[in-house]
């Protein structure tokens, strides 16, 4: 029979949580906790029906998401079972050996990683110019291949802690930033080009030329193309025939009946107008939502999208600053409580 | 074991220190070189042989003496498989003096020196953490003119230090002060391969005396 301490002061019970700092996990953990990941992955795959070898890591969450069901909001409290790599954050083991002595140069300026990489970035740019000296000693021209900066950018703050696997402050990472510079800048630092590449990123070029699609034709031999547009709630699709006599038929209706009023059905004929087309093109148009003015520019913007396939690059241009082919943002403002609209305050009474 | 580290305390210079320079070579560095009579210190009045145009001579006699009775302690340390820890302010020798201590498989604190680095190195490190035996500082001042706060640290954890003083230096605190030139970069290269040397002589000597005692 063993005696069990029951019970115990509160000075024992607090645990001194500021000596002990960040826990360490040594890689002997890690490794049993892969060997068991694996090992509980085949026993759930047996559990499941499934074969151990083709278990995939989606197949394990729905697997655990059909046997732990849980109705908790946050994704991250319910059950879940990942590889270690991912659940345990990649930490610094312990920096020194059995003796004592720690295995880095640099260890006791407390931040290792930053300051070796000081340290070998300088040693390259000395490097480079004791280069460029020799060069000039012996009276050959430096080369000037200027480096493609456009399209690459340094790594960010957040990038480099998760290199490095230290915490960086904002002065530090800049001064590393502009020593990276210095380097580049000097003409012959094409022999360090491997190690800057090392902190520079690709950045993809942001520009989409819009694809303006070629003309179709239908069964009688017509040029048509179609255009969708939209307008506050409405929607609408547009096609517009060649060799036309300037009919438009929206919904299966003439323009006339469905658009009574003036100013609508100057807005479909806008585009056409804008670009002397007007007896030249027939119309057919779908258009649903909104209200009246909102279909009559939805079908606007609809009929000048289709219009762009008939049209040089040049029309199309025009067509753009005249504000014929972009999408009308604005849309109907929410109320805000405390308030009578959405700008209407409530009616102010002195007393 | 005992033999081990018994053996080179019973000689005055075992490791044959003073073999690695001579006063010429130090003439040659400009370690004899101070600063300008307003920048002299008060301490540093007796190392100092006279002044010449206002511009400060060390004496290089007195030099010489403290430089062997330093190269021989870090000797010793490095001999112990102590841990030395170099230090210098200068930004213009950060690099030179970083690169020494890698080859010599010892280590450098050329950056801004943290607060409670020495002093408050078990939270700073980890528990298990074992401080310096030997700080060696090629110049002691800091980059506002102020004497280092390791000087005052290693001090405080009884580390010894070994450290070149200029002549508007403060050698108070340290124990090995090396009455020198920390400016110009001959005398700092010449301190840098004379610990250098120093440091692989020590370790050569304990690997061969490790291996004397294994065959026996």
């Amino acid at each position: 029979q063993t005696l069990r301490l029951i019970c115990t002061t509160t000075a024992v019970q607090r645990k001194n949580v500021g000596a002990s700092g960040p826990e360490k996990y040594t890689e002997a953990f890690i490794k049993k906790q892969i060997e068991e990941f694996n090992l509980g992955k085949r026993h759930l795959a047996n559990m499941m029906g499934e074969d151990p070898e083709t278990f995939t890591q989606e197949d394990i969450d729905r697997a655990i998401a059909y046997l732990f069901p849980s109705g908790l909001f946050d994704k991250q409290a319910r059950p879940m079972m990942k590889h270690p790599t991912e659940i345990f954050p990649e930490q610094r083991k312990i920096q020194w050996g059995e003796d004592g002595r720690p295995f880095h140069f640099l260890f006791y300026t407390g931040k290792q990683s930053y300051y070796s990489l000081m340290h070998e970035t300088y040693e390259k740019l000395l490097n480079v110019e004791k280069y460029q000296d020799q060069l000039l000693a012996q009276g050959l021209p430096l080369q000037k291949e200027k480096r493609n900066l456009a399209g690459s950018r340094w790594l960010t703050k957040i990038e480099l802690e998760e290199m490095l696997l230290e915490k960086l402050s904002d002065d530090d990472y800049s001064r590393f930033i502009q020593l990276l510079q210095k380097l580049v800048a000097l003409p012959c630092a094409d022999m360090e080009e491997k190690y800057i590449q090392k902190f520079s990123k690709e950045v993809p070029v942001q520009l989409q030329k819009v694809v303006i699609e070629p003309l179709q034709y239908d069964e009688r031999g017509v040029a048509f193309s179609t255009g969708e547009g939209k307008r506050k709630t409405a929607r609408a699709t547009a096609v517009v025939y060649d060799n036309g006599t300037g009919k438009i038929t929206v919904n299966g209706i003439d323009i006339l009946h469905y658009f009574p009023v003036l100013q609508d059905r100057e807005q479909l004929l806008f585009p056409f107008q804008f670009l002397d087309r007007i007896g030249k093109h027939d119309m057919v148009c779908t258009v649903s939502g909104g209200g009246r003015s909102a279909q009559a520019g939805a079908i606007r913007l609809a009929s000048a999208k289709a219009l762009r396939s008939f049209v040089t690059e040049k029309e199309v241009e025009f067509m753009r600053q005249a504000g014929l082919l972009t999408v009308d943002p604005r849309v109907k403002e929410r109320k805000k409580p405390g308030q009578e609209g959405p700008r209407r305050k409530f009616t102010w009474k002195k007393r | 074991d005992d033999k081990l580290l018994s053996e080179p305390l019973k000689h005055p210079d075992f490791f044959s220190v003073k073999e690695l320079f001579t006063l010429k070579d130090l003439f040659d560095a400009r370690v004899h070189l101070g600063h300008k009579k307003g920048c002299r210190h008060r301490f540093m009045e007796p190392y100092i042989f006279g002044c010449r145009l206002d511009q400060d001579i060390i004496d290089l006699d007195q030099t010489m003496q403290h430089l062997q009775l330093a190269l021989n302690f870090t000797a010793h340390v490095a001999y112990r498989k102590g841990i030395i820890l170099f230090v210098s302010r200068k930004r213009q020798f950060c690099h030179l003096v970083e690169r020494t201590a890698r080859e010599c498989g010892e280590y450098a604190h050329t950056r801004y020196w943290q607060g409670g680095l020495l002093t408050n190195a078990r939270i700073q490190f980890g528990p298990g953490v074992r401080l310096p035996d030997l700080i060696v500082f090629l110049s002691s001042l800091n980059n506002v003119f102020e004497p280092h706060v390791a000087i005052r640290d290693a001090a405080k954890m009884s580390i010894p230090t070994v450290g070149v003083v200029d002549t508007n230096c403060n050698p108070c605190l340290i124990t090995y002060p090396i009455p020198g030139n920390d400016d110009s970069p001959a005398a700092v290269e010449l301190y840098c391969k004379l610990f250098r040397m120093t440091i692989i002589r020590a370790k050569d000597k304990r690997r061969q005396s490790e291996a004397v005692e294994e065959l026996r």
